[in-house]
């Protein structure tokens, strides 16, 4: 990939986006070498299946890693771990060093976990300001909500942050009428209203136009920028490549290969990808690059599968 | 300001004004409809519709299947369903019949009662969210089971509750404010509660979503089963309340109490414009397909037609009600 590609990829985040800027206090990050998200020795099986077999990630602080490999993979069961909707049948969880049990969404969501889900988890028949605060509303004694203050709270991040200009769009208005890109951002601006730490998305390219996809790439970066972490989940290597410092590949449930973006260009990991598709492992076979920064992984499961 | 995502492109050529129609239009249609029925009654019986006689009626015989129509609907809107309240109605009376018989106390009684009545919502609620059965099942096997229950327990005999009259109970469930029956005022009471809870509490909130997209719902940390079974034990205490509220009128109680009032309270939430699929339907719409399924009876006999033709027109209304619902909702959303 020519440089010059990938610098426009590359575009500072602006901090005066208000998302963003309400993201920026990282009073919360752990402290420096700490990992923000660490999963050890993760497995997990549905009916006998293996789908997840001695998965190990880490999350830096303000890193963005990329997740890619084919369907089945377990990419969708690895993000349903560490959100809390499933729960890992061996392993531990670690938040910030902190080792968590008894993950579940709720808990999630309180360590800083928000997710973009390929799903949407959207209702359609509900207003905008419903899908926004589903699953938290805000509510005073006795669980009433504060109808008002959601709205408010709605109306503000669809004229800064969804860019929802159109008149007929207010807080009240059903989500079934809104197009893809509309819905993706909803999900999104849902995702980081809630100060979120680590910031999940899957598939959030899935039904978006080129113009639409490209500015959720620049955001990717904004996240980075603000100091959060994000896992970046897509079927399109190059939106991966173009905005994750680490890409972890998964193969048939297993860890096939960690790659800094920095050090593997986007045809030599394209090359490993084909090659683990194919036979489950990879060789390296240009030049050995455990020299300082890269992850231990890289080299240890190719020798596994070698 | 930079959006997060690609600014939504003025997609819809919609007026504000349309706009605000176009999500009320369900319920403005159901208020045409029910107008329609009534000056229809009006026009047709007008020394019956025109006499506040037949309201005090109405007043007192619809707020028996309106208060469990009410908290159905929730469930409903949850994409659940129950048919089993009419036999919770004739179980929990149960529990009134005997708590009163061994401690002859009426307050205790009702107490009995409605807790009787949570317990069998709980039940329903434990099959449905924990068992993972669907709720149809669930409560046609209630069904059988609450109902079934009540006639082993009082062997199919009737019990007689003239000596309940003069309780503080008898007064607070079937007495009279001025000339208006106190049962109206219950209900005006719980549609407010009801529309409350689902409109401005957490737990209506919940149903919504749960009723709309339940995946949503399980990604977003919503706690599916504990609202679940709330919303089966809200129906299952309201059902108790109004089945004591009928026999305390009745000075009587026998065990298929409430049975004729299974399919008409489902039709009433459903001429409300609630959606059996879940994630749709409102209180007021319910309140109105109440009182429009409560009026009819009366209505069919005031016009001059024969008792016969109620259940042919409570298939009409609901069919045309539930028509105007869909037919609105594709035009306006």
């Amino acid at each position: 990939m020519p440089a010059g590609e990938r610098e426009s990829a590359r575009q500072p985040a602006q901090l005066t986006d208000p998302v963003l800027a309400a993201l920026a206090p990282a009073a919360s990050a752990p402290p420096q070498g700490v990992k923000r998200l660490e999963l050890r020795h993760v497995s997990k099986s549905f009916g006998g299946v293996h789908v997840l077999r001695d998965v190990n990630l880490e999350l830096g602080t303000g890193e963005v890693v990329g997740l890619l490999g084919d369907n089945g993979a377990g990419k969708s069961t690895l993000i349903k771990i560490i959100t809390g909707v499933h729960q890992p049948d061996e392993g531990e969880i670690y938040f910030g060093g902190q080792r968590v049990t008894g993950m579940d969404v709720q808990k999630a969501r309180m360590l800083g976990v928000e997710t973009v889900f390929q799903e949407r988890a959207l209702a359609d028949q509900l207003p905008l300001w419903r899908n926004i605060f589903m699953g938290r509303p805000v509510s005073g004694r006795l669980g009433f909500l504060k109808v008002g203050e959601m709205r408010r709270a709605t109306a503000d991040l669809m004229g800064e942050s969804m860019g929802f200009t159109s008149a007929v769009l207010t807080p009240n208005t059903n989500v079934k009428g809104l197009s893809g890109g509309e819905r993706q951002g909803l999900a999104i601006v849902r995702a980081l209203h809630f100060q979120a730490e680590i910031i999940i998305l899957d598939e959030p390219t899935m039904g978006l136009s080129l113009k639409e996809t490209e500015k959720l790439l620049h955001f990717v970066e904004g996240i980075k920028a603000a100091g959060k972490s994000a896992i970046f989940i897509d079927h399109n290597i190059f939106h991966v490549y173009s905005v994750s410092d680490r890409i972890v590949l998964l193969d048939r449930g297993r860890v096939a290969g960690q790659f800094l973006t920095s050090r593997y260009s986007l045809n030599e990991l394209m090359d490993i990808m084909r090659e683990v598709a194919a036979t489950g492992a990879f060789t390296e076979n240009e030049r050995y690059r455990r020299e300082d920064g890269t992850p231990e992984a890289t080299t240890k499961s190719s020798e596994e599968h070698a | 300001m930079t959006p997060a995502v690609a600014p939504a492109k003025p997609s819809r050529a919609r007026s504000p004004i349309a706009a605000f129609t176009g999500s009320w239009a369900s319920q403005i249609g159901i208020t045409v409809a029910f107008l329609v029925v009534w000056l229809l009654f009006v026009i047709g019986a007008p020394s019956t519709f025109l006499n506040s006689r037949i309201y005090l009626a109405f007043a007192q015989t619809t707020p028996y299947f309106a208060i469990a129509a009410l908290f159905l609907t929730m469930v409903i809107v949850a994409g659940d369903i129950d048919l089993s309240f009419v036999s919770i109605m004739s179980l929990s009376l149960v529990g009134f019949v005997f708590t009163w018989q061994a401690t002859g106390s009426v307050e205790l009684g009702v107490v009995a009662c409605l807790a009787v009545g949570a317990l069998c919502g709980l039940f329903n609620g434990f099959f449905v969210a924990v068992v993972g059965i669907p709720a149809l099942v669930v409560t046609i096997a209630t069904w059988f089971l609450f109902g079934g229950l009540t006639l082993v327990l009082v062997n199919g005999k009737s019990y007689p509750l003239v000596d309940t009259t003069s309780s503080f109970s008898y007064g607070l469930l079937a007495g009279r404010i001025g000339t208006i029956p106190i049962q109206f005022f219950w209900l005006i009471a719980l549609a407010v509660v009801a529309w409350l809870l689902l409109n401005r509490h957490r737990l209506g909130q919940n149903a919504y979503v749960i009723g709309d997209n339940a995946q949503a719902a399980q990604l977003m940390g919503i706690p599916i089963r504990r609202t679940r079974i709330t919303l089966f034990v809200l129906v299952g205490v309201a059902s108790a309340l109004a089945a004591l509220m009928n026999a305390f009128s009745l000075t009587n109680f026998y065990p298929n109490l409430g049975s004729a009032y299974q399919l008409p309270t489902l039709a009433a939430v459903f001429i409300g414009g609630t959606s059996v699929f879940g994630g749709r339907g409102t209180i007021y719409g319910t309140f109105l397909g109440a009182f429009m399924i409560g009026g009819i009876q009366a209505g069919i006999v005031a016009v001059g037609l024969t008792d016969y033709y109620t259940q042919f027109i409570y298939g009409v209304i609901i069919l045309a009600a539930v028509s105007i619902h869909v037919v609105l909702q594709r035009r306006f959303e």
